[in-house]
């Protein structure tokens, strides 16, 4: 099969795989976030990339700082935190001056928050240059470990699907297990009643918001290990991470799991076997096609109307 | 009855202020603009208004049906490679590329190392094919899209996210197979229209006036088709998509022929494009130009043909004056027009127009002649909504795009996606 043996196509798998892995995780992040904004509350949140972008130069500005003061080694962790802080920051205040008062339309949300990526695509390069910019890794996230001498997977692959894992279920915990989970659900599945019993609908919408683009400033912080960051970074993702959480279905964090998953594995493979744009054609046609077939998702949760 | 009274009584013209708008419009399509600029320039608006093409389309389909399709690229590009690829297999004769290792092919195949000319290409050495390729394909493939799409009830901005990612991939498509459709460059370097040089002035200015005219053709026949029953049921749909259905008709059949229209016109604005500008790239097919085109329409006023017209001029003679002295403002200036548009100005310059120039103006009079439906929740007024056929402008449906969107109110946002859903179940 194209010119390769059994092994090394084992090999390929697992190394494609795992490249694949680090864009799964990446999209995982992005995807989570937009599925809390979108499945949530309905709201197409187009500048979710430029979140992403906001976490990812955060990043390489600690990391820079990091490199004056010598604690390279582990501000990896407050990167995060910052990354976090500040998405959430910037997502809490848009929501407030802009996103709430288009609630009752969607397809205008839209348009808005495509022209809030592209004045923040343009802060970006007018603050950081057009010039893709990348932070230094801590020396123990620059290796990679070997399970048998033709595989080869990197580090810092490793640390974000931790990275990964721990937000999954944080935002799992978030939404299924908290007070203020239990507030949000409340409010999609019936906003008035939900006002009615004292809940402020509001702040709900605003901290929904805040969180999900919170969560795209880590996937931004975990993008830097993988890739340079430019202006235009988050938009190479947008289109994939709706794709994701539509494929998904909607509200369904299994869903978004399984769907970046195969999104991101079946674009990893095929991007080797063919050329890397038929990878990403080939992809998103089945999806599409997919979701022509079946547009409610994989994983939609069942409701009655 | 004078000629001036018919006109005025014609649904189709939409009373006195619908014959002024339109004649403004032809006087500064045919006459203002080409005697006030130079050729240049010109062509340059030329080429805004094959933009004003989509514009138009998506009039009838964001703003009269309520479907946003961020997807009108595709169809743009569709018409315009359409007749890049007629114009470039004339540009690629055998004599004028004997230096070619395979004569006679387009000089991007003979770079990819193509030796024959590709199965697809074949029929467009024939004119003929060509138009009728630039009317039909992108109206297939909007069929198609629609009829997947509509069927199945989905809608709103699931719509919207999937015809983006096709526009998405068609763009990779056409980038990735460089030796079928010149990669990221795209065809260039197209000369002659049957042996008649497009790039000279003479032929700029003709071009320059069909492409006028087929404009005036497309807002004719949308006016026409709005003010037909077909119209109101257009209108009814969006604001109560269920009611409709539930009064026996079917929905997705007018929403894919919406769809479809509106796709044919941006193919003929692309092919209009392709042949204006001499070239046609795979920047005018992927997700940016077609939410651009969007926001032209949506500046112009969702719901006003010829506000959309406007609404393409001015903006894109804003892109051309903004990039040319401040490139770096321009983002800026697109950004906030997209926020300030949605917000402030849902009914764009046409909203604008009606509440100010109506008020003081000449105008003032349009209020009472012109019946305007009503868009209403309650029962009876929206019976009315689809059975009557009156008289309608598209000025006066603004006011009611204006009302829909406040109507829309009692929806929460969630409920669109459980509705798709539900339906689907």
């Amino acid at each position: 099969m194209f010119g390769y043996s059994m092994a090394d196509i084992g090999n390929i798998v697992v190394m494609q795989g795992f490249s694949g892995l680090s864009m799964f995780t990446v999209l995982l992040l992005m995807a989570l976030g937009l599925a809390i904004i979108f499945g949530q509350m309905g709201v197409i949140n187009m500048a979710h990339g430029e979140f992403m972008t906001i976490g990812a130069y955060t990043t390489v500005l600690i990391s820079k700082v990091a490199a004056n003061y010598g604690f390279t080694d582990y501000y990896f962790v407050f990167a995060i935190a910052i990354a976090f802080v500040l998405a959430f920051a910037v997502g809490y205040f848009i929501e407030f001056i802009m996103i709430r008062h288009l609630y009752k339309r969607p397809l205008d949300t839209l348009l808005a928050t495509w022209g809030l990526s592209l004045v923040m695509q343009q802060i970006f390069r007018s603050s950081f240059g057009a010039k893709e910019v990348s932070a230094e890794l801590p020396e123990w996230m620059l290796g990679s470990f070997n399970p048998t001498p033709d595989i080869d997977i990197p580090i810092n692959g490793v640390f974000v699907m931790v990275l990964a894992a721990l937000v999954t279920f944080g935002v799992y915990m978030f939404m299924f297990k908290s007070r203020w989970g239990l507030r949000v659900r409340a409010t999609v599945q019936n906003r008035t009643m939900a006002g009615a019993v004292g809940i402020n609908t509001a702040k709900v919408d605003r901290v929904t918001f805040a969180l999900g683009c919170g969560i795209a400033g880590i996937a931004g912080a975990a993008f830097t290990t993988i890739a340079s960051t430019g202006p235009t970074t988050g938009t190479l993702y947008i289109v994939d991470s709706f794709m994701v959480v539509v494929f998904g279905g909607a509200a369904s964090i299994v869903g978004t799991i399984a769907s970046a998953f195969g999104i991101a594995q079946a674009q990893s493979v095929l991007q080797f076997f063919m050329t890397s744009s038929m990878g990403k054609v080939s992809t998103l046609l089945v999806i599409v096609t997919i979701l022509m077939m079946k547009p409610e998702g994989l994983f939609a949760s069942k409701l009655r109307k | 009855m004078t000629l001036w009274e018919k006109m005025k009584a014609s649904p189709l013209m939409g009373g006195k202020e619908g014959v002024i708008g339109l004649a403004v419009l032809a006087a500064v399509i045919f006459v203002v603009l080409p005697l006030g600029v130079d050729i240049f320039r010109l062509n340059l608006i030329g080429k805004y208004l094959t933009y004003a093409f989509v514009a138009v389309g998506l009039v009838m389909l964001w703003g009269h049906g309520g479907i946003l399709s961020l997807g009108q690229g595709i169809f743009f590009g569709l018409g315009g490679y359409a007749m890049a690829m007629f114009l470039k297999l004339e540009a690629s004769d055998p004599l004028s590329t004997k230096i070619q290792s395979t004569p006679g092919i387009p000089d991007f195949m003979d770079w990819n190392q193509l030796t024959a000319l590709p199965w697809f290409w074949e029929p467009f050495k024939s004119l003929p094919f060509t138009i009728f390729a630039v009317l039909t394909i992108p109206a297939l493939f909007a069929y198609i899209i629609g009829y997947a799409m509509f069927k199945r009830r989905v809608g709103g901005v699931y719509f919207s996210i999937i015809t983006q990612a096709i526009a998405l991939i068609l763009s990779i498509l056409i980038v990735g197979q460089q030796g079928y459709t010149g990669g990221v460059n795209g065809m260039t370097d197209l000369r002659t229209m049957l042996g008649w040089d497009i790039r000279t002035d003479s032929a700029k200015y003709i071009l320059y006036f069909v492409n006028g005219l087929l404009l005036f053709g497309a807002i004719f026949l949308s006016k026409y088709i709005m003010s037909s029953k077909f119209g109101m049921l257009l209108l009814a749909m969006r604001d109560k998509e269920e009611r409709v259905r539930f009064s026996g008709y079917d929905v997705s059949n007018f929403k894919i022929f919406i769809f479809c229209l509106a796709a044919m016109m941006s193919a003929v604005g692309g092919a209009m494009f392709t042949l204006q500008v001499g070239f046609m790239s795979p920047s005018f097919v992927g997700i940016v130009p077609s939410i651009e085109m969007v926001i032209f329409c949506a500046v112009g006023g969702r719901a006003s043909l010829i506000g959309a017209v406007y609404g393409t001029l001015l903006v894109n003679y804003g892109k051309t004056v903004f990039s040319e002295t401040y490139p770096e403002m321009w983002l800026f200036l697109m950004g906030g027009l997209f926020i300030s548009v949605v917000m402030f100005f849902p009914s764009g310059l046409a909203g604008i127009w009606d509440k100010y120039a109506t008020k003081y103006g000449w105008f003032k009079d349009k209020a009472e002649p012109v019946k305007k439906p009503e868009v209403s929740t309650s029962e009876g007024e929206a019976q009315a909504v689809l059975t009557e056929t009156a008289p309608e402008t598209s000025m006066a449906t603004d006011s009611a795009a204006k009302k829909a969107t406040r109507k829309k109110a009692d929806t929460t946002p969630a409920i669109d996606s459980n509705k798709m859903r539900g339906a689907e179940a």
